[in-house]
């Protein structure tokens, strides 16, 4: 049984249904990470999990136990807000033992929380500061201090990380990282950075419109994307997808791809999903990561399905620890990653090699992958 | 130097026209002040001048031998009426009807904009728009409804005294004074508050219920310490208003030793008994105006900050 079970949650707010039977499920010490686009409804889930909005129906249980009708503070659970909401009117060592004091921890007792709490985070020096004369980075973490006191079976973040700069992001991600493996508590973060997503989580649920697109291990969420939202959300740059039809080449399968004013590319496919040839001659969409797509020494030796064309390159952006090129395939700007000292130039014909192991396949009518 | 220099004898043209646009404004602005100074000015000098001196001389003069009598007769033997005790029982019946009323007006104020806000309910605007409108309905409507109702109150507090041997207050002038004040100070009150509370972040409501805290806890240990300028805003607002009320005072309160400061200032200046003395009026009626002018004193440079709170995301 796992640690933390959500089964077919659903919460309405008058006619408009904001979670549409949620079902996810986290082992103890896993690190579940809620991802989507704003108005998914992925900080709603996370509120229902903390008890701040109530539930139409499903069920909640963390560790056997069903709470979802206690009240925030019995369900064992510490959370911590995207603005922080650290009490202006407290130190830092007030805000961190606020939640002792209202549970009538002795003073001796909540002294040695604080100062423990402080040792772990850093933050010794600032106790008897206000939350006004702190830095982002310190609020945040005195943030995550009043979390860590309580030591609750459950911690909740709600985009923590949103609200810093984009070098000290980076930073307190790798420190979230840190404090889950070395304290091993059970997590839910949302975010709707899919970096974040990817670095952090053991489980990833990505989420749109109230509904649970996918849920697995980050791997299996960018390897293996059920549909075109989560291939096109997951992954930086994103992954290609290019209008293609689907022909034969000799006995195997192949992915035709128009490019402007020459013939068609037609790769041949050694292994195609089995639910490929029922498309053929038909539109489908082709899903490749720019990773996959590349220049034939770069490609990867022991991949088995390899195919080069001749593509046409358009625009050449060197970024430092790879190279990206665009050509245009399908209709569509096509990024290609390249190693950092490829010899490329835009406007030459120049062959790519595409990687069809790692390459997915979409019906683009219902959207779903062709498996 | 000269690379300095040269720009800004360019600009000489623009500063000229900067000095005078300042002279212009800070000339009508200081017009101005003085032109709402001087009636202040003038009750001032007028209260520490002798009878003689403003029989003869000029309204705007300084005192030319300045007394302190006119105060003390003010405050110790002017007479309301046919009594003749001076203001202080009055001023202590202003002062007693002032701050329980400022007080419970001010937190009840606090606790509706808390729950409107943070603990929202089904018909929360709606029951906002109404106490809204308490703050627009006229004074003169609500004195007959009113009367009738401490009317009620009274008869009951009769009833209380011969039940029990006390009327726990009911029916007494100051008491009713208070819960007139009270009732009619919520829709303000209410609105500060809401609108205060309206920007107040609502994560901190929500980590303190994950933290355990309750309702009141909340409110006492979060919301009030995190509100001091809209605070000092309903303070001064409600001080003002209650301790310069005529029309409730003279209405419920109007007459005997229960008067408060308003209503004994109207009767003190308008006994006709004799010379009318000007600077025992005057010392009066600055007796009366001084716990006000306290308040703006100590609370001012927070009351144009709470003003503007809202406002601007800060």
């Amino acid at each position: 049984m796992a640690f933390l079970e959500i089964d077919g949650l659903r919460k309405r707010f008058g006619q408009v249904e904001i979670l549409k039977g949620i079902d996810v499920e986290l082992e103890k010490g896993g690190f579940l990470v809620l991802v989507g686009p704003s108005g998914c409804g992925k900080s709603t889930l996370l509120n229902t999990i903390a008890g701040l909005e109530t539930i139409t129906s499903g069920e909640i249980r963390v560790d056997g136990r069903q709470i979802n009708d206690l009240h925030p503070s019995k369900r064992d659970i510490a959370m911590v807000f995207q603005s922080y909401a650290l009490y202006p009117n407290m130190t830092v060592a007030g805000n961190i033992s606020f939640g002792m004091e209202m549970r009538g921890v002795p003073t001796a007792e909540r002294q040695k929380a604080i100062d423990k709490v402080a040792k772990v985070l850093q933050i010794g020096h600032l106790l008897q500061r206000k939350p006004s004369q702190l830095s982002g980075g310190q609020r945040q973490r005195v943030a995550m201090g009043r979390a860590l006191v309580r030591d609750p079976k459950l911690f909740l973040f709600d985009e923590p990380l949103s609200n810093l700069d984009a070098k000290l992001r980076v930073d307190m991600r790798i420190e979230i990282k840190r404090l889950h493996a070395t304290t091993g508590t059970t997590i839910v973060y949302v975010t709707h950075d899919q970096i974040e997503a990817m670095t952090l989580a053991t489980k990833i649920a990505v989420m749109r419109d109230g509904e649970v697109q996918q849920f697995g291990t980050p791997a299996e969420i960018y390897n293996n994307p059920t549909n075109l939202f989560v291939a096109d959300f997951m992954g930086s740059p994103a992954m290609n997808l290019i209008p293609a039809t689907i022909g034969t080449n000799g006995n195997a399968l192949s992915v035709v791809l128009q490019r402007e004013a020459r013939a068609p590319i037609n790769l041949p496919m050694a292994n195609a999903p089995a639910g490929l040839s029922a498309f053929q001659g038909k539109p489908i969409i082709f899903g490749v990561r720019p990773e996959a797509l590349t220049d034939p020494e770069g490609a990867e030796r022991n991949a088995s399905n390899i195919a080069t064309a001749d593509c046409h390159i358009e625009v050449v952006e060197p970024a430092g620890s790879d190279t990206f090129a665009v050509t245009n395939l399908g209709g569509k700007g096509v990024v290609a990653r390249l190693r950092a000292d490829a010899n490329i130039q835009p406007g030459t014909n120049t062959p790519l090699a595409f990687n069809l192991t790692k390459a997915v396949f979409f019906d683009p009518a219902t959207e779903s992958r062709i498996r | 130097m000269s690379a300095v220099t040269t720009p800004a004898r360019q600009a000489s043209g623009g500063v000229n026209v900067k000095l005078i646009n300042r002279v212009v404004i800070y000339g009508l602005l200081a017009l101005f002040a003085l032109f709402y100074l001087m009636p202040l000015f003038v009750m001032l000098v007028t209260s520490f001048k002798t009878m003689e001196e403003i029989q003869n001389g000029n309204m705007l003069a300084l005192p030319q031998a300045p007394t302190f009598d006119p105060w003390i007769k003010a405050w110790s033997e002017v007479c309301s009426g046919l009594t003749c005790v001076g203001m202080k029982g009055y001023f202590w019946n202003s002062i007693k009807m002032v701050v329980p009323a400022v007080i419970i007006s001010t937190l009840l104020g606090a606790l509706n904009g808390y729950v409107l806000t943070k603990w929202r309910f089904r018909g929360a605007t709606l029951v906002f728009g109404l106490m809204l409108f308490a703050c627009f309905i006229p004074f003169q409507s609500v004195l007959l409804p009113m009367a009738t109702i401490l009317g009620s109150i009274g008869r009951f507090g009769v009833t209380l005294q011969n039940a029990t041997g006390t009327s726990f207050g009911l029916g007494n002038s100051t008491v009713n004074l208070v819960f007139v004040h009270v009732v009619y100070g919520i829709g303000f009150t209410t609105l500060f508050f809401r609108n205060y509370y309206e920007t107040f972040p609502t994560e901190l409501v929500k980590a303190a219920q994950v933290d355990g805290a309750s309702f009141f806890q909340i409110f006492r240990r979060i919301m009030l310490p995190n509100s001091l300028p809209i605070i000092v805003v309903t303070v001064i607002y409600q001080f003002t208003n209650i301790w310069n009320d005529f029309l409730f005072a003279s209405a419920y309160a109007g007459s005997g030793d229960v008067m408060p400061m308003t209503v004994a200032l109207n009767n003190v200046v308008n006994t006709s008994t004799g010379v009318v003395e000007y600077n025992v009026n005057m010392a009066a009626a600055m007796i009366a105006a001084l716990p006000t002018l306290l308040v703006y004193v100590l609370a001012g440079r927070y009351f144009v900050r709470g003003l503007m709170a809202g406002a601007v995301k800060g």
